[in-house]
């Protein structure tokens, strides 16, 4: 999250190629002169400030609201399987195993397509192609996610059961990925969902940066005498790249709190097994699916503690990413400022 | 200009005049009678205009939690309170049968065209794991002259909290000692097998899209869809099919044996009777025994009454069962007994 730069700064923010007429900085000057800008700032300030407070306030209520479940369970809740509301037995590894695992296969198909799209778009298309197919791929972000997982059902599970698994099963059958009867609704049809709305995240934000790449950076990887395709993996790709990380974990978030697409395709099943052929279950899945008809306190606590561990990873997810943006950014990468 | 402004200011005035009288009655709770609910409240206001109702369909545990909360007027609910629920709000609930229906075993069986049997320790087996093929000898034995494929039996459940899950599990845990042990009865269960379905739209396409596939849906819902649904043997050993006359028959067989004073909170799964359906389900209306404020006791008194009589007409052209009739006198002593106190 960036803060706003609220408090007035003593140097003047103008641009270095204007010239500053007066040595007196321009804020300063105005502070005591209008009123109306003490209150502008204060109100800026609330604006500012009521976001992080409103992040603090939903952890803490989060907490207080599990809190029976974490007294009762303890760390166990993280690494026990069993999710079982009429004994009252909660553990909440399968879906927390679901939910990263179902992210992870989505990531694995959409970021290759996702920037395929990007340098396609950028680097080689025609002019009159680069706008509808950059338009058509934007598209896709606005299509609501039950329809997503409708079109789920009723068309990429068949698909998938007739055309991709028997091939897939033929070529890596042996390897504990792909073992198991394949039903349908899968860890796999979750994935693949997900990687097609993640797509147009990762793909927009792509080509932005990838629009932003100077353009001096490929004349001189061209003038060098390599290839267009040489200058985009030598020079454009690793320009970008702090930007290019960016949009991928944008997509990751996305595709981790992702619920309704993924709760019609994904098998709901509170298991866990290796294999992207077998039913699994995501948490944001689980807290919509069975909210509503949590009737006990520990049950409703449990759930909540679910919800608690979503929004922790949530924040270590981009915390990381931050971090890998800082460690990769060092100088010169386009992008690294805008996030 | 003015005098058009007047003119507003008079009508909106008109407009308020009689919204004085008017009482709101707020209501949450069960999605499974959510259709019919809607249907009533639509026509008992058309009938009664002062009384305006509204229900919200965010599941049975929402709806006791709200009702227990107080933060609406009257919950709806498709399993029972428990004591320690009631106990929480001191007893203040009184649990009002409204309509019934039925939760019937759907299949997906490519070839198959008679409807299949279920005995009770079928459906219990399949849904624990232990009859994993179409073609086992105990599906078979019931089935004579259907030529069972040798497909996997996949079983689709509901993946979210639900009144349907809650009278299946019920019936389960009545009819097999196993079921009752291992997994036992509840709006969301520990399932041992199977994919889970999001409502019965997401359990039924799921049964639609993969063969070989069993799970269950409420009736109405799989009469509307036209799907293949099996019957299933009852306590006295007939197969009988889900339909209105037989729920309202298990109804019937289970609401005899009560007496005039009980609190309505019984199961109508695995009742007596040759023609009772076992898989019966009744949903509630949860009223407080006391309101603070009168004339709200007194119109939603008024509407309850009006849908245990006129109202239960329109229940069969909506897939519910209505109640037996036997239950009226009962119903109305309750109702009477609902006070407000009009010092507020």
């Amino acid at each position: 999250m960036t803060t706003l730069p609220i408090e007035p700064v003593p140097a003047p923010p103008s641009p270095p190629s204007i010239e500053t007429p007066s040595a007196e900085p321009r804020w300063t000057s105005l502070r005591g002169v209008n009123a109306s800008d003490r209150v502008y700032k204060t109100i800026l300030t609330g604006l500012a400030l009521a976001l992080p407070l409103l992040i603090v306030a939903l952890f803490l209520q989060l907490f207080v609201s599990a809190l029976p479940a974490i007294r009762r369970f303890g760390f166990s809740f993280l690494w026990t399987s069993t999710w079982d509301p009429v004994a009252e037995i909660y553990g909440a590894a399968p879906m927390i195993f679901g939910t990263l695992a179902s992210s992870f296969i989505a990531l694995l198909i959409a970021v290759p397509l996702a920037l395929g799209v990007a340098i396609f778009i950028t680097e080689f298309a025609p002019r009159w192609v680069r706008q509808p197919v950059a338009f058509l791929v934007e598209l896709l972000a606005a299509i609501p996610s039950v329809v997503y997982g409708l079109w789920g059902v009723f068309v990429l599970i068949p698909f998938l059961r007739s055309y991709v698994v028997p091939p897939l099963k033929a070529v890596f059958g042996w390897t504990p990925f792909f073992q198991g009867v394949f039903y349908g609704n899968s860890l796999l049809a979750g994935g693949i969902i997900l990687a097609i709305m993640i797509v147009p995240y990762i793909a927009a934000v792509s080509r932005e940066v990838l629009l932003a790449v100077p353009a001096s950076q490929r004349e001189a990887a061209l003038g060098m005498g390599a290839t267009r395709w040489e200058a985009v993996w030598t020079a454009v790709l690793p320009y970008g790249r702090a930007g290019l990380i960016g949009a991928i974990i944008l997509g990751l978030g996305r595709a981790l709190g992702e619920t309704m697409a993924v709760t019609l395709v994904i098998g709901n099943r509170h298991d866990i097994s290796l294999s992207a052929l077998q039913p699994a279950y995501t948490m944001a899945a689980a807290i919509a699916n069975e909210f509503s008809e949590a009737t006990t306190n520990m049950y409703l606590s449990a759930l909540f503690e679910v919800g608690l561990i979503l929004f922790v990873i949530t924040v270590v997810v981009n915390a990381f990413a931050r971090l890998l943006i800082w460690r990769v950014a060092r100088g010169t990468a386009v992008g690294s400022k805008a996030l | 200009m003015k005098t058009t402004r007047t003119i507003a200011l008079a009508a909106l005035l008109c407009a308020a005049a009689p919204a004085a009288a008017q009482v709101q009655l707020n209501g949450a709770g069960a999605t499974f009678p959510n259709i019919i609910y809607s249907k009533w409240m639509y026509t008992f206001n058309q009938a009664n205009p002062t009384i305006v109702l509204n229900y919200q369909s965010i599941g049975s545990g929402g709806g006791i939690r709200q009702f227990s909360d107080g933060t609406v007027d009257f919950g709806g609910t498709d399993a029972p309170m428990s004591d320690s629920a009631i106990a929480a709000i001191q007893g203040n609930v009184l649990h009002i049968p409204t309509v019934l229906g039925a939760v019937v075993v759907i299949y997906n069986l490519p070839g198959v065209t008679a409807q299949l049997k279920f005995t009770p320790d079928v459906i219990a087996d399949i849904f624990l794991g232990k009859i994993t093929k179409w073609n086992d000898a105990r599906i078979a034995s019931v089935n004579a002259g259907v030529t069972l494929p040798a497909t996997d039996v996949v079983v689709v459940h509901r993946a979210e909290g639900s009144g349907t899950s809650f009278a299946f599990t019920d019936y389960l845990t009545k009819v097999s000692p196993e079921w009752a042990s291992q997994v036992g009865k509840g709006a969301s269960v520990n399932w041992p097998v199977g994919l889970g379905g999001r409502g019965n739209e997401g359990v039924s396409a799921t049964v639609n899209q993969t063969p070989g596939a069993i799970g269950y849906t409420e009736l109405g819902y799989a009469t509307i869809n036209k799907m293949a649904y099996g019957q299933v043997r009852n306590s006295a050993g007939k197969f009988v099919s889900p339909t209105l006359e037989s729920v309202t028959a298990a109804a019937a067989g289970v609401l005899s044996k009560l007496g005039a004073n009980t609190d309505f909170r019984v199961s109508l799964t695995n009742p007596d009777g040759a023609a009772a359906y076992p898989i019966s389900t009744m949903t509630w209306l949860l009223v407080h025994k006391t309101y603070a404020d009168a004339a709200k006791a007194k119109a939603l008194v008024q509407f309850i009454w009006w849908a245990e009589t006129e109202g239960q007409a329109l229940a069969p052209s909506l897939g519910y069962a209505p109640l037996p009739q036997q239950l009226r006198p009962w119903i109305q002593a309750r109702l009477k007994s609902i006070t407000g106190s009009a010092a507020q």
